[in-house]
């Protein structure tokens, strides 16, 4: 069979690991609007303080290290945004580049192996064997930590420093003026989502038992798109537990489309440049919206037909895109790409037509 | 209660973009008063403001609330004590939370205990914001769940008045908050200032571009020209000046004509 259950719950699980990070962008970027690009480096510093840790034989206290230690790195990239000035996302390259070094002192060299070590999956299976839950035993633990994760943004979200950090993102004047430092709020926010950053990289390490100085390297976008087709799915104006499971659903099926596409044989470096495309159109779609939406105005004035142009105009790119992709193999990659370029100018175009017809919605 | 000595303020020093936007300013606000401040374009009103709440510090002089020395404390500290309502509606509320939450921040200012940082609304709570925005008469309390952002400006800027109002503030700075606003609605939230200062003894700071209303509002009524207080009237004084009077106060207090186009429109309109 093409796509078989093992191959779902694999994707799975990792959508349900990965979802942590999301989580934590969703309170750093969709509640603080603040960007933070050291989620890359913060990730890979997570899974390797919790991989040093769980060798030395303590796979508990190696969630907790690896959170405590990504906590100070958000406190750190919240530190010079806050306090010296460094503009927010340069505060978090600049951190970035500053972790990689870090983390290879931390483990010792480029790569770590955990297969003797104990860690917190190898220990449920141990309590799960012989159960009917044993082949699912990964699933549940990382549900369970996205789940305690959800729940837990859902509890603090609704406090009171939970909502003050939320009037952060959305109006800093009025936070100041409601007695609250927004200094505080953006360093409790980025010392918090770097917990949860670090708390998956931990997971992803003791679910592979291996952890990479490079398995950071464009965690940022990949969690980006996770959240955004989260909050597609939930729409944006939505409640805020709802827009919370949509993000973990966000990167469970995000996990599964790469799934998918490693099927047809793709390599899993195309998948990086697919990500890209999504976190750019789904960021970008209302100025094309917008873009279209004019040119239309003006193609309609001048007696054009401006769809048709467009049309013509994407089905000659994307054919180009699919025989340089047909023509040279090792750029196969391309038909993904190709894919994804086409769903995402169907989405675009019918995006705008149903902007037209509604033209009396106004807002984002 | 508000004693403001020397104060001094000079945006872009050394540059040719200089401005002094206070300029050795003195005045003392008595428990109670009701001010109103009128003055031209760039006389320094919206400066003196912020000068009293810190979204800067000023160059030279002391601001002291209640005996205390605040000069150099930050502006979320002072803001216990203040209230600050700007012309724009769109600045005292966070437009994706709900009004309960827009609320629920403004009433962190009554929290002192250092754990409240982790507590929820209360029930007592909502009871409290509902009767409160009960009092607008605008029918927010039945859309306590819905996001001030789908709120008209008129509306908000009620809500942030009650917002800066809800735990008493020693002293309310009102910058024009009105003027943003279209006639009807002006009235309304007017009157709501007025009503929601004298019930709970707020002293307060009022900016206006209406020369009428500067002299029929409250017990006190200042004029501003370049960094200065150019005329202070108050008392008996007051309750028998007119418009004209007031227009020739200034250029007795200024050395010069009034060149306000908006407040001069405002007096040739009514």
């Amino acid at each position: 069979m093409f796509i078989t259950w093992s191959i779902i719950q694999s994707a799975l699980e990792l959508g349900v690991i990965y979802a942590l990070v999301a989580l934590a962008l969703f309170l750093s970027y969709s509640m603080l609007n603040v960007c933070d690009l050291s989620t890359d480096g913060c990730f890979t510093l997570g899974c390797a303080v919790g991989s040093v840790v769980a060798i030395a034989g303590h796979p508990f206290l190696a969630l907790l290290a690896a959170m405590g230690a990504c906590a100070v790195s958000g406190f750190v990239t919240a530190f010079l945004q806050t306090k010296l000035g460094v503009e927010s996302l340069l505060a978090g390259i600049v951190v970035n580049t500053g972790l990689y070094t870090i983390n290879i002192s931390v483990m010792g060299k480029s790569n770590l192996n955990l297969n003797e070590a104990t860690t917190v999956f190898t220990l449920l299976k141990g309590l799960t064997a012989d159960t009917p839950l044993e082949p699912f035993h990964k699933l549940l633990l990382g549900a369970a930590f996205s789940a305690l994760v959800v729940v837990f943004l859902l509890w603090f979200l609704n406090t009171r420093l939970g909502l003050s950090i939320r009037a952060t993102g959305d109006n800093a004047a009025m936070v100041k003026s409601s007695s609250i430092n927004p200094a505080f709020t953006i360093t409790a926010g980025l010392c918090i989502s770097g917990a949860i950053t670090g708390l998956s990289g931990c997971l992803l390490g003791e679910y592979q038992k291996s952890c990479d100085i490079n398995m950071g390297s464009g965690m940022v976008t990949i969690a980006l798109a996770s959240l955004i087709i989260g909050e597609t799915l939930t729409r944006k104006r939505g409640s805020i537990p709802l827009r919370a499971v949509g993000v973990v659903l966000g990167s469970c099926l995000y996990r599964i489309v790469v799934a998918i596409a490693l099927r047809f044989n793709l390599p899993a470096s195309a998948l990086k440049l697919v990500s890209a495309i999504i976190v750019a159109v789904a960021i970008a779609s209302p100025q094309i919206t917008a873009m279209i939406d004019f040119r239309q105005k003006k193609a309609a004035m001048e007696g054009k037909n401006f769809y048709r142009q467009l049309c013509l105009w994407f089905a000659a790119l994307a054919a180009v895109i699919a025989l340089v992709a047909v023509l040279v193999p090792s750029l196969r990659s391309l038909l993904l790409v190709d894919a994804v370029l086409i769903l995402a100018f169907v989405w675009v175009l019918r995006k705008s037509r149903a902007a037209r017809l509604q033209p009396a919605e106004t807002g984002k | 209660m508000l004693k403001l000595t020397n104060l001094c303020k000079t945006f872009n020093p050394g540059t040719v973009n200089r401005k002094t936007a206070l300029d050795h300013l003195n005045l003392t606000v008595n428990d109670g008063d009701f001010i109103t401040i009128i003055g031209s374009n760039g006389a320094g009103k919206s400066t003196l403001f912020n000068a009293i709440c810190g979204t800067f510090y000023v160059d030279e002089g002391t601001v002291e609330l209640d005996g205390e020395n605040i000069t150099y404390l930050p502006e979320y500290d002072r803001a216990k004590y203040l209230g600050h309502l700007f012309q724009d509606p769109m600045k005292g509320t966070a437009p994706s939370m709900t009004i309960e939450e827009n609320l629920a921040v403004a009433y962190l200012r009554a929290s002192t205990a250092k754990n409240a940082f982790f507590s929820r609304i209360s029930s007592k709570e909502k009871k409290l914001f509902r009767e409160q925005l009960a009092r607008l008469d605008m029918g927010l309390e039945d859309r306590m769940k819905h996001p001030v952002g789908l709120l008209s400006g008129g509306q908000r800027q009620a809500l942030t008045l009650l917002m800066a109002t809800i735990v008493p503030p020693k002293l309310l700075l009102l910058d024009e908050h009105t003027a943003a606003l279209d006639p009807g609605t002006a009235k309304k939230v007017l009157d709501l200032t007025r009503h929601i200062v004298s019930e709970r003894n707020i002293t307060c700071l009022m900016v206006t571009h209406n020369m009428h209303q500067a002299l029929e509002l409250g017990n006190r009524t200042l004029m501003m020209d370049a960094g200065r207080i150019v005329f202070d009237t108050s008392g008996e004084e007051r309750t028998h000046m007119s418009v004209e009077d007031l227009l020739e106060k200034f250029s007795v207090g200024a050395g010069r004509g009034f060149d306000n186009d908006r407040i001069l429109l405002s007096t040739a309109k009514e």
